[in-house]
């Protein structure tokens, strides 16, 4: 029998529905590979047992020819999701022993399609970083490591992780600069961040609020439009959610992208850009040019400042949204004397390095006098990336870019621990399109001469997912990339 | 911009985070390379910009005044640390 | 000139106050949660996740909020606006669960307006509104049930507040007492809060500064926090005005500072002051989209408006004939002016009012109970006002029956029947009457036609005696001038 795990989403719902397997066998193929893979640390909670209930009556359901979209799939979930009865803890001290009475709107919808929920994964604490390095319950490892353990990226390092491992036909993920798109190019998996509103914030452990955004991690294009699908739709309980129909993402996989127009923005050549990752790029161009699309050169001249602008608008955001972390109501509590003393205890052992520091400079840029240099400017120069982007589309239906500067970098890398900043590089790619509200996927492409996947950044126009999956489909069929063996 | 120690225990304590003494300086100097990084918006243009608030290009929708949600105090209360009485239990507050 | 001038030693000061006053807004839900908004129900009993402050919970707008915001508004005679934003005041305290208050900072609901004062010297006053925006109210901390804890109860965090902001336009203690009274007047008019100071669903703070006569510049003021009723921001003001101007006449200065009021005392102090001062780091908040209000939503409000206090008053003086005291007396409070215009309707509006003013509010009094609990219905007492106006009874028996009826719930009519109190309006009868009364009092009636006409009482009531106070006595008057003439 073949290794169930290895099915993508669609021909697992297939072979449910032809009877060639159950759904309690697929859970149980998958929780060997957990068990097999435990050393990647991917998983921090795992929840099989409760998911082989879950398959049982998934089964049942399918038997009677009844069944959602992803009846018997069973998923990863990022541990920044509030899953009921689930402990979920965004990777942070803080939250360790905390149980939510209530289930995020995007897990509900994945749960109401007939999913079956595998565990809760590993991330970087509250999905601050981008080498998954900042968790409370250690880094994960890349699947593609050799001989020197590597970083999945981050922060949805752990489901980029598991989906390339196989632990999982398909995991959650969300991106706040780029924390699907680049460690789903770290370890050669697809991922796509859907438009700022596309999939409701309700129930996801809120890092910068603008920002912020659900998607799904898959093995290829189609099983990401069959998650996005389900996860995505209007919640009148998050008041940034776009009432926006949610199209049949599949149904334009193999449409053709005969004329469209791929935009290629120049100052994305950055200096220093990998060789390989810059003749990756030009070959991806070159595929959808041969499929008859146009490649035209555009402009996004505000790129340079996107990270310096994300730096200050995150931040700000999230020194605010992680206020409530206090001790008090839920989640870790360090006594104290008096009440300030035990916000001070409690914050200061249950947030990590990362996070403090991001909390400090949020914190900074929002106070008297720093206000308007600062936090006032940097929205100004947000709406500059913005308008960058929409002039851009004026050109181009669709525009490509390398997901990540580099592969994956060894956990503990020196450089990066020393100096936060080179570690932020790390998002030059993905974080203007975050700041712009825009969808992107990251799909592989191919493998640097160290074997290791690199990925290309798809961007679409606001709420237009399905051009990027009508061309990263395309790409994908051409590039014929194999995973992690 | 650069700031000073002062500075760094006023930011720690708005921000109820503890910079051990022998941590001033050094997260003082992290600050100030962070700043100076992020100093380069400086030489953006940004005259007659008007800030970006949200990427939504929608309004605020309301909902109906209606009573749908409470009456859960134990699931209210069911992750505190400490609770007395039904209340939420902290060290005295001192004005 | 209701100004308030204190005579110092140096010369002459002028006094400066400002108010705040935070009105809790009457609402079925909260403003961000579906919670209710009931006052004293259990512990935590009416808390949603997002008034705990729980991880992933966002708020959604209650729009009955908005529209009791407007109507104030309206009610203050203010400017709507129909672009204001949300935004996040952040700080840290035990009842407030997000770490952050979620209010409006530079886009108010509302904006200036201005409110009517009248004064004792029958003078009346504009006080400037500054604006008026919409927040969440915090939780309750319990300091006194345990020596070494504090307890919280969330029930009030996520009711709705409007922060009436008013111009630095009082001058006395007085003029910040009429403007409560009359803020407070019109708000229950519109039933947009029920203004109870004392339970604190409208609490004021008070900014005070002194000026010398003829200075146009401000000085330093002082802010004291939530003084709770009318009697307390009076004494407030005067204290600290008085306080300023001793401070600066002994050569000393005035430091900006929040200040409290001991009403055990009468007198302010400073509060504990924090190790740095508050800093809170207002930004827009970005889990709410900007509000944008159309005409439509506007003028749907406005068809809500009822008459206000000022122009009841208006009407009962010029179309129903009130005194002006009266007529401010009776429209203080909506529903003893609807009790009112209840019981004048179609009857002697004058003696309606003098009626309530009179009998009927001692008779409140007396047995202590509130206008709804009158055993006396609005339609009795404008039927015994009928009943003395259309001759059935005279003014003397209606006392009685009013008594009988305060007694009994009985409508005057009834009671009239029952007692058979009816007026004697029959001549023939009152003439029998009167013969009998010439006829034995020879000697009277021999002084009166000699000149002595104030023997005219005695005769009348002599008749009214034999009647048992049954006679019309103007009847009575005119048949003894007839027949004595
Ligand atoms: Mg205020
Ligand atoms: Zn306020």
């Amino acid at each position: 029998m073949t290794d169930l795990t290895k099915l993508t989403i669609a021909k697992a719902r297939e072979g449910l529905k032809k009877k060639e397997f159950s759904a309690p066998e697929l859970v149980e193929a998958y929780a060997a590979k957990m068990a097999e893979n435990r050393k990647l640390n991917a998983y921090v909670c795992e929840t099989t047992e409760q998911a082989l209930e879950q398959a049982k009556t998934s089964q049942e359901k399918i038997n009677r020819g009844e069944g959602g979209d992803l009846e018997g799939i069973p998923l990863g979930i990022k541990d920044l999701f509030c899953t009921k009865g689930i402990p979920t803890t965004a990777c942070s001290n803080i939250l360790k022993g905390f149980v939510p009475p209530y289930e995020s709107t995007v897990t509900t919808h994945l749960l109401a399609a007939g999913a079956n929920f595998l565990g809760k994964l590993n991330l970087d604490e509250f999905a601050m970083g981008g080498s998954n390095e900042t968790s409370a319950f250690g880094p994960v490892v890349n699947p593609w490591s050799k001989d020197v353990p590597l970083v999945p990226g981050g922060s949805s390092g752990g489901s980029a992780a598991a989906v390339a491992a196989n632990m999982c036909a398909a995991a959650t993920g969300t991106d706040t600069g780029g924390s699907i798109r680049q460690p789903s190019a770290f370890c050669g998996v697809t991922g796509i961040k859907p438009t700022y509103g596309r999939c409701s914030r309700w129930g996801i452990i809120a890092f910068a609020s603008s920002l912020d955004q659900a998607g799904p991690i898959a093995k290829d294009v189609r099983d990401c439009a069959i998650m996005l699908k389900t996860m995505a739709g209007y919640d009148a309980k998050d008041s940034t959610s776009a009432r926006k129909e949610v199209p049949d993402f599949e149904k334009v996989l193999g449409l053709d992208v005969k004329g469209m127009r791929i935009g290629i923005p120049k100052e994305y050549r950055v200096d220093g850009l990998d060789k390989e990752v810059a003749a990756y790029w030009d070959k991806a161009a070159q595929m959808l040019k041969e499929h008859g699309a146009e490649v035209v050169e555009v402009s996004l001249p505000h790129t340079k400042y996107a990270l310096a602008t994300y730096y200050i608008i995150a931040p700000a955001e999230a020194s605010s949204n992680l206020a409530r972390y206090d001790g008090l109501r839920y989640g870790n509590r360090v006594d104290g004397v008096h009440l300030d003393d035990m916000y001070i205890n409690s914050r200061s052992a249950g947030f990590g390095k990362e996070v403090k520091r991001r909390i400090m400079i949020g914190t900074y840029v929002l106070s008297a006098g720093y206000y308007d240099a600062y936090y006032l400017k940097a929205q100004k120069v947000r709406r500059l990336i913005r308008d960058d982007f929409i002039k851009a589309f004026e050109k181009c239906d669709l525009i490509l870019t390398p997901t990540a500067p580099t592969a994956a970098f060894p956990i503990g890398d020196k450089s990066m621990q020393e100096n936060p900043i080179t570690m932020w590089l790390n998002d030059i790619f993905t974080v203007s399109v975050s700041l712009a509200g825009l969808p992107a996927m990251s799909l592989p492409i191919g493998l640097n001469q160290q074997g290791l996947p690199l990925g290309m950044q798809l961007v679409g126009r606001a709420f237009d997912e399905e051009s990027i999956f009508k061309a990263a489909y395309c790409l994908e069929k051409d590039v014929n990339f194999v995973g992690v063996k | 911009m650069a700031i000073d120690t002062e500075t760094v225990r006023k930011i720690a304590f708005l921000s109820r985070l503890r910079v051990d003494d022998d941590k001033v300086q050094a997260t003082e100097d992290e600050f100030n390379k962070i700043l100076g990084w992020v100093d380069q918006l400086q030489e953006v243009d940004t005259q007659n910009v008007a800030p970006l608030v949200s990427v939504n290009e929608n309004y605020l929708q309301m909902r109906e005044d209606k009573v749908t949600d409470g009456n859960m105090p134990e699931e209210i209360l069911a992750n505190a640390p400490m609770k007395e009485y039904g209340y939420f239990a902290v060290p005295k507050v001192v004005e | 000139m209701s100004g308030m001038i204190i005579n110092g030693k140096t010369g002459d000061w002028e006094v400066i106050c400002g108010l705040e006053i935070h009105c809790q807004i009457i609402s079925k839900s909260k403003i961000f949660s579906g919670a209710s908004t009931h006052y004293g129900s259990d512990v935590n009993e009416n808390v949603s996740f997002i008034d705990a402050g729980m991880p992933g919970m966002l708020p959604v707008l209650n729009k009955q909020c908005v529209r009791q915001a407007i109507k104030t508004g309206l009610g203050l005679n203010a400017k709507i606006n129909k672009y204001s934003e949300f935004s996040r005041k952040n700080y840290f305290y035990a009842d407030l669960p997000q770490g952050y208050q979620i209010t409006q900072f530079q886009y108010p609901l509302v904006g200036e307006g201005f409110v009517k004062i009248d004064l004792e010297d029958g003078s009346s006053k504009n006080i400037g509104i500054e604006r008026i925006h919409i927040e969440q109210d915090a939780g309750k901390s319990i300091h006194d049930i345990s020596p070494t804890k504090s307890f919280i109860d969330l029930n009030r965090a996520g009711v709705g507040l409007m922060e009436i902001v008013t111009k630095p336009d009082f001058r006395s203690p007085e003029e910040a007492g009429a403007f409560l009274r009359k803020l407070r007047s019109i708000v229950r008019y519109l039933g947009t809060c029920d203004g109870n100071m004392d339970e604190g669903s409208m609490r004021c703070d008070v900014n005070v500064s002194v000026r010398r006569v003829g200075e146009t510049a401000f000085r330093t003021r002082n802010e004291m926090k939530n003084v709770n009723s009318v009697k307390f921001v009076m004494q407030a003001i005067e204290y600290e005005a008085r306080r300023h101007v001793e401070t600066y006449e002994n050569g000393g200065t005035i430091v900006q500072e929040t200040r409290q009021f001991d009403p055990l005392k009468g007198v302010t102090k400073v509060m504990r002051k924090k190790e740095f001062a508050h800093d809170y780091r207002y930004f827009p908040e970005p889990d709410l989209l900007p509000l944008v209000l159309d005409d439509a939503f506007i003028d749907d409000v406005k068809s809500e408006m009822v008459e206000l206090p000022d122009a009841k008053k208006e009407r009962f003086v010029h179309e129903l004939g009130l005194t002006p005291y009266d007529a401010s007396v009776l429209c203080e409070a909506r529903e003893t002016a609807e009790w009112f215009e209840k019981a004048a309707k179609g009857h002697d509006a004058k003696k309606v009012a003098n009626w309530m003013m009179g009998d009927f509010f001692a008779m409140l009094n007396e047995k202590k109970i509130s206008l709804e609990e009158s055993p006396i219905t609005p339609e009795n007492l404008g039927k015994l006002v009928e009943l003395v106006t259309s001759n059935v009874i005279n003014g003397k028996t209606a006392k009685d029956v009013f008594v009988l009826m305060a007694e009994t719930g009985k409508a005057p009519d009834v009671i009239v029947e029952e007692k058979g109190l009816k007026q004697v309006t029959d001549t023939a009868a009152i003439e029998k009457i009167i013969d009998e009364v010439i006829a034995a009092n020879p000697g009277n009636v021999a002084a009166y036609k000699g000149g002595k006409v104030a023997l005219m009482g005695w005769f009348v009531g002599q008749v009214m005696k034999a009647s048992q106070g049954k006679a019309n006595p103007g009847v009575v008057n005119q048949i003894f001038k007839s027949k004595l003439a």
